[in-house]
C-alpha cells in the first residue's frame, strides 16, 4: 500500500503515475483520434481558432475504407502474418533443439558454441544488411517472402535459445534419469518429458519472436521491391507517402491496424511476454 | 511437477521395448554426441548462411569498389580510409553517440523512477503494467508515424499543447530544425525505450526481499538512503545487463530517425546505420555502405566482451 498523508502521496504516487501513463499512451490516442476524424478537420492549423485537438464531433470511417480498398494493406497484413508465423516456427523449432542441447548435453565445444550463439544475439540486423542483400540476391530470394522467412530466424533463434536454455536449466534431472531408467531413448525422454515442462518458456519465446518480427523494418525494407510482396510496417511507409504528401488520415489508420495483430496477441499472453523479457536480461 | 513427470514415464514405460529390438537411429542418438550434433545442426546451418557468411562476404565487400550490378576489385583499405576522412560520416558518429548516451541516460532514470512507482501494491497494478508496455510493443515504424504527425509543423498537437499551457509563444519547427530534430529523435527513442527498462527494472527490484527495506528502516534509514545503500546495490547487476543490451540496440538503431528525418536536416540526426543505408542501398555504393555498417563492429565487440566479463564475473561468485 502507499503509505503516508495525502498530500504526499498525491505528489510522490499519483501524479507521477499518470503522467507517465498519460505521455507513454497519448500517441496511440492520436492514432486512433486521428484516424476517425474526417480531412476537413484533420488539415486545420494548430494556431487557428477552432482547432480542437482531443476529440471530433464527426467521426468517420473514410480513411479505413480508403486503406482497405485503395491501397495493398490487407496484401501487406496476410504477407507480414504469414511471414512472422513461418519465421517463430522455424525459430522456436531451432531454438528448442539448440536450447536443450546446450543446457542438458555434453558435447565438444558445447561453451565455444554456447557463447557464439550468445554473440550473434547481440548483432543488430543493421550491421550485416548490405551484405545480406547481395547473399539473397545472390540466392535469387529477392522479393519474396522467403528472403524474410529465412533471415528472420538469424535474430530470433539466439533469442529463443537463450530464454530457453534458461528454462531447461531450471528442470530437475531427475526427471528424465527416471525415463531413462525406465528404458526410454534420450530423444523420447527429451520430447515427451522436458519439452512439455517447457511449455511456459516456449510461449514466452513464440510471442516475443512473433512481436520482433512484426516490428523488424530494415531487411523488409531492403529485401523486398514490389508492393504486392510488403510487409505492413515497409508498405505503409513507402506506399501512403508519395514524395512529399502524406496521407495522415490513411497512415494513421495502417498504423491502428497494423498494430492490432500484435497487442491482440501481447494481451492475452502478456504474463508470458514479461516473463520473455525478464528472461532475456537475466542471461 | 514431480507427480506429473511419474504419470507420463508410467505411460512412456509402457510404450517401450527393450532396447535391443529399437530402430537404428533411435540407436545412433543414444550417444550424446551425436544427438548434440542433430539437435544443433539447423541452427548452426541458419546461423552460418546468414549470419556468418554475410559477416566475410560484408568484409569482402568493404575492401572492393563494388556497386550495384558493378563486380568490385580490391582496393584494400580505400574505403576505410575514404570514410575516415568523410564529414558526413565524422557527423553520424558524433550524433550516433550522443544518441546515445542521452538516451540511455533518460531511459534509465524514468524507467528507474516508473519501476519504483509499480512496486508497490495498489488497485489496477496488472493492467497498468500491460498498457505502460504499449509502447514497446507496438511496431516502431507505425508508432514512429504517430510521433511525426504530433511533431508536424503545421498541424502540431504538441505545439497547440505547449502554447495553451503557456510555454512557448511562437510555433516549434520540431522536424526541421537541427537541434530540434535531434531533440525529437531523442523523445522518441526515450519514449519507446522507458517501458522496456522500466518492466525489466522492477522485475529486479522485485526479487529484494522487502525485510531488508524493513531491517534498514529500523535502524533509521530513511527512504532515499534506503534507495542509496539497499536498493542500488542490488538491482545494479540486472542494470547492467539491460544498460548493454539497450545500448546495442539504440547504437544501431535505423527505423526510427528512417522514418522520423531520414538523417536530416542537412545530415543533423543521421546515424551510423542510416548513413550506411543512404550510401549502401540509396546511392549503390555497396562497399562503402558496407565498410560503414562493419564500423559498428569495434565498438559492438567491446560491448559483448564488458558484458561476457561481467557475467563470467557475476557466474564465478
Amino acid at each position: 500500500m502507499i503509505e503516508g498523508a495525502p498530500w504526499r502521496r498525491w505528489v510522490f504516487f499519483y501524479v507521477p503515475v499518470t503522467a507517465f501513463v498519460v505521455s507513454l499512451l497519448f500517441p496511440f490516442y492520436w492514432m486512433v483520434i486521428t484516424t476517425i476524424r474526417p480531412d476537413s478537420e484533420l488539415y486545420r492549423p494548430w494556431s487557428a481558432a477552432n482547432y480542437a485537438p482531443f476529440w471530433t464531433t464527426r467521426p468517420t470511417l473514410e480513411h479505413i475504407r480508403d486503406l482497405l480498398s485503395e491501397t495493398l494493406f490487407s496484401t501487406w497484413m496476410l504477407n507480414t502474418m504469414i511471414i512472422s508465423l513461418a519465421a517463430t516456427a522455424i525459430s522456436l523449432f531451432c531454438g528448442l533443439l539448440a536450447g536443450y542441447a546446450l543446457s542438458r548435453l555434453k558435447f565438444p565445444y558445447a561453451g565455444l558454441i554456447g557463447t557464439a550463439i550468445f554473440i550473434t544475439y547481440l548483432v543488430p540486423q543493421t550491421l550485416l544488411f548490405i551484405p545480406l542483400a547481395d547473399i539473397i540476391r545472390n540466392f535469387k530470394l529477392g522479393d519474396s517472402p522467403w528472403a524474410l522467412i529465412l533471415t528472420y530466424p538469424t535474430f530470433l533463434i539466439p533469442f529463443c535459445t537463450w530464454l530457453l536454455m534458461g528454462y531447461f536449466k531450471s528442470i530437475p534431472k531427475e526427471l528424465e534419469e527416471c525415463a531413462r531408467i525406465d528404458g526410454a531413448p534420450r530423444w523420447k525422454a527429451m520430447v515427451y518429458i522436458i519439452f512439455p515442462v517447457a511449455i511456459p518458456g516456449i510461449l514466452s519465446a513464440g510471442i516475443f519472436a512473433f512481436t520482433l518480427s512484426w516490428n523488424e523494418f530494415i531487411y523488409a525494407l531492403v529485401f523486398l521491391s514490389s508492393p504486392e510482396q510488403k510487409t505492413v510496417p515497409v508498405g505503409v511507409t513507402s506506399e501512403l507517402v508519395r514524395g512529399d504528401v502524406f496521407y495522415w488520415g490513411e497512415l494513421m489508420a495502417g498504423a491502428l491496424l497494423g498494430s492490432i495483430p500484435v497487442a491482440f496477441v501481447y494481451s492475452f499472453f502478456v504474463e508470458y511476454y514479461v516473463s520473455g523479457i525478464t528472461g532475456s536480461v537475466k542471461g | 511437477m514431480a507427480t506429473g513427470g511419474s504419470v507420463a514415464t508410467v505411460a512412456l514405460r509402457q510404450q517401450y521395448v527393450p532396447a535391443a529390438k529399437r530402430g537404428p537411429i533411435t540407436r545412433l542418438l543414444e550417444d550424446e554426441r551425436r544427438l548434440a550434433f542433430c539437435l544443433m545442426l539447423p541452427t548452426m546451418v541458419l546461423l552460418a548462411l546468414f549470419i556468418a557468411y554475410p559477416f566475410v562476404n560484408g568484409i569482402l565487400l568493404a575492401v572492393t569498389d563494388t556497386r550495384v550490378g558493378v563486380p568490385g576489385h580490391f582496393v584494400g583499405m580505400d574505403n576505410f580510409t575514404k570514410i575516415w576522412s568523410d564529414d558526413i560520416f565524422h557527423v553520424a558518429v558524433w550524433n550516433t553517440c550522443l544518441y546515445t548516451f542521452v538516451t540511455t541516460v533518460f531511459k534509465l532514470a524514468l524507467g528507474l523512477w516508473l519501476a519504483l512507482l509499480l512496486n508497490r501494491n495498489f488497485r489496477g497494478k496488472a493492467f497498468m503494467r500491460a498498457f505502460i508496455l504499449l509502447p514497446f510493443i507496438i511496431p516502431t515504424v507505425l508508432s514512429t508515424f504517430a510521433w511525426k504527425w504530433m511533431f508536424d509543423p503545421t498541424f502540431s498537437v504538441l505545439n497547440w499543447l505547449l502554447f495553451h499551457v503557456g510555454i512557448i509563444r511562437t510555433r516549434i519547427n520540431w522536424l526541421g530544425d537541427p537541434t530540434m530534430a535531434m531533440v525529437s529523435v531523442i523523445i522518441v527513442n526515450v519514449w519507446r525505450g522507458v517501458p522496456f527498462y522500466a518492466i525489466s527494472l522492477l522485475a529486479g527490484l522485485q526479487t529484494i526481499s522487502p525485510e531488508l527495506h524493513e531491517a534498514a528502516a529500523i535502524d533509521g534509514a530513511r527512504a532515499w538512503s534506503r534507495f542509496r545503500h539497499v536498493t542500488w546495490p542490488l538491482l545494479l547487476p540486472v542494470t547492467l545487463v539491460i544498460v548493454l543490451f539497450s545500448v546495442i540496440q539504440t547504437f544501431a538503431d535505423f527505423q526510427l530517425v528512417y522514418v522520423l528525418t531520414g538523417g536530416g536536416p542537412a545530415n543533423a540526426t543521421q546515424l551510423f546505420a542510416t548513413y550506411a543505408y543512404q550510401l549502401g542501398i540509396g546511392t549503390g555504393l555497396l562497399s562503402q555502405g558496407a565498410a560503414i555498417s562493419l564500423a559498428i563492429f569495434p565498438i559492438l565487440l567491446l560491448v559483448v566482451i564488458v558484458q561476457l566479463i561481467y557475467i563470467r564475473r557475476t557466474e564465478t561468485l
